[in-house]
């Protein structure tokens, strides 16, 4: 939508123009050099990588890319990580998706406890519920058999609520933006109230939808503290097993950061094709 | 209305919660069962390359065990930066692994928790007594007059590390055995943007090591007799400062060193760059590092005067993994049979060999191998000249708190900042006073 | 127990005769029953929800709370009901200013305030900044906006982890700039040790936090109506005029949540510096967080830890109900 997001017509004088090219060059700089340390370290052989930093490096090599695979079972952590953040995203946001029609289209008693408790888990530090968190999920392990700790199972639960208040809460603003005719006319037609969040206002919502996609999916894929505790060798997601490259004697710089890279790829690429609905979506949800 | 559903969803919530509180902790009862003699889950701790290369070392052993007592073993290598938390969980739930490696500084610590199956004499019969191992590697499992914690499984001890073409060009001919020679070779070799020793200025337990080390030759203990802490006895004192000195009055560290904590001072000996580095068992390191083995040397840790021995003359603390078994365990007779095996003569040369550790087994210590030249020091240091660091249930806790001093002290003097006696003593009181309990 | 559909006063009464009425509608949806429909229904869809707060984090928090009552040291974790009550002695412990635990608790919650306060400004003012820049199409900006994306997609662990290598005092980039190339230091100056570790600490927490307020400012900036512009642009005013007078009133809104959670998610964030400065964090970047992990984790008091956790949960509450309370009245006044 560029006709809405553009400006004045008129044009913008040189001294908009200049600001404008240093600060987005400071900015961009500041966003690539890390970036381009991992770049150029990840192609390194581990002797230079520990050296004086260089900006041209010599005796570039690609195998740290391939060590990768073998110093930390990467494939399977990046496999559970998909699993984990996946499910933790979609079922996080049909969750929020009916937490939120509700509060936004219907009044009822306990709303705004309802509201102002969700808000406020966010204050919580993750320090004070992290052992008996886990103590809930061995005691639900012991009484029914249900394996929540050491599971993918338990950490995607846990995931998807830690993204559930911040969800919810954006998909009120987007949902109360917009127009209750149409839902209603939707239930003029013989629609429940179900079908009509299904029928029109999903639909309608798909822009901000996304955008709490994606914000639930970081939220599950970079968590460390939680995933340090509760997984184990065949359920360790990414975030805590890329700290593998470090051991007691060595630290693997070079695969660290190519593995950092390598992973990161298809987030960016998905990033890239999600964006033009990241941003149209967040509007609402934010403005209200 | 209203406020009496918040009330009783309140109660609710409060009666689960308790009921969670009630029943946290595993069991109590001792012992542990043989419910299911058929399996164990083994937690072993990462001691080679990489997880990875845990797991293919570790693989063919278990497998022997399998086919001599048909038990399986669930393997888990899990990495250090997650060991001990998952150990803490693991003792709050009760919900763990059956045997486990643990650090051996921590015995102390876990040995207070209650969780662990206490080494009695009876225990260790099953495993063919308490008088296969070393002494210092037994006294570092666990609270001296108390059954241990755990079992020595792999051990190390402290050794010094030089640089021979270094010290070839500055004209020194032996390793330096005493303190004051190492200062005097280190001004030597300290110039052109060359250090003579490396440190982990930012790493706390390496601190710890070091620190204790000296405090010991200084007759300082850091624990009472009570287990109290006393980080301020003029000993403890003096032990930091020297420490520290090497960077603030000798010179002889980098100021640099003071934020390692990776493991920098390697890379910086295998590059040339220090020519000494106090360690222990760094070869792999070096080798991977891109350096040969003809190229450096190994030399007791330096004493204060005379040769290494026990008390004052103390120049190692006692590294190593210790193998403890959780007291809850459905397979205990299976569990013994485990560590009984892990620690035979014949498994501890194999996987010693492997980690280029010292086995803790005296019978084993036979092997060639570990004559060696760098595992010939470790082994007379680790039988001879090393102490266990002290087996106090907040041991973590000091090394925390004490790691932490020797960090900032660190920090001051390569910032330039003084560092007297009195300051040393005034971040150790404060380190003290830190400590509860 | 009474639910109604809140509806403007036109379209509602057909909706509500719709669904209360004894019409065709009812008899096609047969899968709801009537009562649950009209009086549950949001119950219903709130229910999931619920149930997972409750799980997740409400009962856990309760628990942590209990264990904030208790001795919880390592004698006994292994069986929590034994552990002796202490009533208060924790809290005690950790608000007796004179000692050094309750001294170092204020002391680290100061650094976190100071921390917190830059680090959630510059990441705004950044955000607002290429936000701003961004709005109008040219060429690049489709580009740029990725670019400005990428640190959210890093693992934390990665892209931490990178900067403590570049802040390396004798091989870190940084230093390489600083010293060697511009000549702006003396001596190279250490980061992650000793006074300068806290603008370490500001400049990664920065790089990491700011994309996010871009995302959400770029997005508020994109609904407000072109016409204001082209109003203004009539009037004559130029287009630094037009941002102050027309851009920047515009986010407040946005501004309100926004720098709410960033407050929130900065104040409690642990990733940032336990990877950049391991268990031990610099006296001048000692933030809460890592102070409350080594507190309960490293020293093994759980009990003491669990305080020190209430007590920061009720100083955020405070904060953010003051917070809401005043930023809410602002903006209703000036609605109406």
């Amino acid at each position: 939508m560029p006709s809405r997001a553009a400006r004045s017509p008129m044009a913008a004088p040189q001294s908009f123009l200049w600001t404008r090219r240093v600060v987005l060059t400071l900015l961009a700089g500041f966003v690539l050099l890390p970036v381009y340390v991992m770049i150029s370290s990840s192609l390194k052989p581990l002797q230079e990588v520990s050296g004086k930093f260089q900006w041209i490096p010599h005796g570039l090599t690609v195998q740290p890319y391939f060590d990768i695979w073998e110093t930390v079972p990467l494939g399977r952590y990046f496999v559970n990580s998909l699993i984990v953040a996946g499910s933790a995203t979609v079922l996080s946001v049909v969750i929020a998706v009916f937490s939120a029609y509700a509060v936004s289209r219907y009044s009822f008693r306990g709303k705004r406890v309802f509201t102002v408790t969700v808000l406020s888990t966010q204050m919580f530090p993750g320090i004070l519920f992290l052992l008996p968190l886990f103590l809930i999920f061995v005691n639900i392990g012991n009484s029914t058999g249900l394996a929540l700790y050491g599971s993918r199972g338990g950490l995607i639960l846990t995931y998807l609520t830690f993204s559930l208040p911040f969800s919810i809460w954006m998909l009120i603003g987007y949902f109360d933006s917009i127009p209750r005719d149409l839902d209603e006319a939707a239930m003029v037609d013989g629609c429940g109230p179900i079908r009509a969040l299904f029928r029109v206002v999903v639909p309608a919502a798909v822009p901000g939808i996304v955008a709490v996609s994606v914000y639930a999916f970081m939220t599950a894929w970079g968590e460390v503290l939680f995933a340090s505790v509760m997984t184990n060798d065949e359920t360790r997601t990414l975030a805590v097993g890329l700290q593998g490259y470090s051991t007691l004697n060595d630290v693997y710089w070079n695969q660290v950061m190519a593995a950092s890279l390598v992973v990161s790829v298809p987030v960016v690429v998905g990033f890239l094709l999600l964006q033009r609905y990241l941003v149209a979506g967040l509007t609402a949800g934010a403005v209200k | 209305m209203r406020h009496l559903r918040a009330a009783a969803a309140v109660t609710l919530a409060i009666s689960v919660a308790a009921g969670v509180t009630g029943c946290g902790g595993g069991t109590s009862s001792g012992g542990g069962s043989n419910e299911s003699p058929k399996t164990l889950t083994y937690w072993a701790s990462n001691q080679g390359p990489s997880v990875e290369a845990d797991k293919k070392i570790l693989a063919p052993e278990l497998k022997k065990f399998e086919k001599e007592t048909g038990i399986k073993v669930k393997l888990e290598v899990v990495p250090w930066a997650d060991l001990l938390n998952r150990i803490l969980a693991a003792t709050t739930s009760g919900q763990g692994p059956d045997v486990l490696n643990i650090g051996n500084t921590w015995s102390a610590s876990l040995q207070a928790t209650g969780a662990l199956l206490p080494w009695d004499d009876k225990n260790f019969e099953a495993i063919g007594g308490r008088d296969r191992f070393i002494d210092s590697a037994v006294a570092s499992a666990g609270k001296e007059g108390e059954p241990p914690a755990a079992v020595p499984l792999y051990s190390l001890s402290y050794a010094l590390y030089y640089n021979k073409k270094m010290f070839a060009d500055a004209g020194i001919t032996t390793p330096p055995a005493t303190w004051d020679q190492l200062v005097a070779d280190g001004k030597k070799l300290s110039k052109d943007g060359k250090w003579a020793l490396g440190a982990e200025g930012s790493n706390l337990s390496n601190n710890i090591h070091q620190t204790f080390v000296l405090g010991q030759q200084h007759g300082a203990d850091f624990f009472d007799k009570d287990g109290k802490a006393d980080f301020t006895s003029d000993g403890a004192v003096s032990a930091v400062k020297q420490y520290v000195d090497f960077m603030a009055k000798d010179k002889i560290i980098a100021p640099g060193n003071a934020e390692y904590a990776q493991n920098q001072s390697l890379t910086d000996f295998a590059k040339g760059r220090t020519a000494m580095v106090l360690w222990q068992a760094a070869a792999t390191t070096f080798a991977s590092q891109g350096m040969k083995p003809e190229d450096w040397g190994v030399a007791p840790v330096p004493v204060p005067a005379g040769a290494p021995g026990a008390g004052k003359q103390t120049n190692s603390m006692v590294a190593g993994i210790n193998m403890a078994v959780f007291k809850n365990t459905k397979n205990i007779d299976g569990a013994k049979k485990f560590v009984k095996f892990m620690t035979s003569d014949e498994e501890q040369k194999i996987l010693c060999k492997t980690y280029g550790s010292i086995p803790p087994v005296k019978a084993a210590q036979s092997d060639p191998a570990f004559s060696a030249p760098e595992l010939k020091v470790l082994r007379d240091t680790l039988a001879t000249s090393a102490a266990p660091l002290p087996q106090v249930p907040n041991e973590s806790q000091f090394e925390t708190a004490v790691g932490t001093a020797v960090k900032e002290l660190f920090a001051d003097a390569a910032a330039g900042k003084p560092v007297t006696t009195d300051t040393v003593k005034a971040r150790l009181e404060k380190a003290q006073q830190t400590m509860q309990q | 127990m009474t639910a109604t559909v809140t509806t403007d006063p036109g379209p509602a009464t057909s909706a509500k005769g719709t669904s209360r009425g004894s019409g065709g509608a009812r008899r096609r949806m047969p899968r709801i029953p009537d009562r649950i429909r009209q009086g549950g229904l949001p119950y219903l869809l709130l229910l999931p929800a619920v149930l997972l707060e409750l799980l997740i984090h409400l009962i856990p928090m309760i628990v942590g709370i209990v264990m904030s009552f208790r001795q919880l040291t390592q004698f006994f974790i292994n069986n929590w009901s034994a552990a002796p009550w202490t009533g208060l002695d924790n809290y005690r412990l950790a608000v007796d200013f004179d000692a050094p635990i309750g001294e170092a608790l204020l002391h680290s919650f100061f650094v976190t305030c100071v921390f917190t306060f830059f680090a959630v400004g510059l990441a705004w003012l950044l955000g607002v900044a290429a936000a701003v820049m961004l709005q109008e199409n040219f060429r690049g900006r489709g580009v740029l906006r990725t670019i400005f994306l990428v640190p959210y997609a890093l693992p934390v662990y990665a892209a931490v982890i990178t900067w403590a290598f570049m802040f390396q005092r004798d091989n870190g980039l940084v230093n390489h700039v600083l010293h060697d190339q511009l000549g702006l230091t003396d001596q190279p100056s250490f980061w992650l040790i000793g006074d300068n570790s806290i603008y370490a600490l500001i400049i990664v927490s920065v790089w990491k936090g700011w994309p996010f307020a871009f995302l959400m400012l770029m997005a508020a900036l994109q609904n407000i109506p072109r016409e204001l512009y082209e109003a203004a642009s009539i009037d004559g005013a130029g287009i630094w005029q037009q941002i102050r007078k027309i851009t920047l009133p515009s986010l407040r809104p946005v501004n309100q949540v926004l720098v709410l959670v960033l407050f929130l998610w900065t104040f409690n964030d642990f990733n940032t510096p336990y990877v950049l400065f391991g268990k031990s964090a610099p006296a001048n970047a000692d933030l809460i967080s890592i102070h409350i992990y080594q507190s309960s984790f490293v020293t093994w008091n759980f009990g003491t830890g669990s305080a020190m956790s209430v007590l920061l949960l009720l100083f955020l509450l405070v904060v953010t109900a003051v917070y809401l309370f005043f930023t809410s009245r602002g903006r209703k006044g000036s609605r109406a």
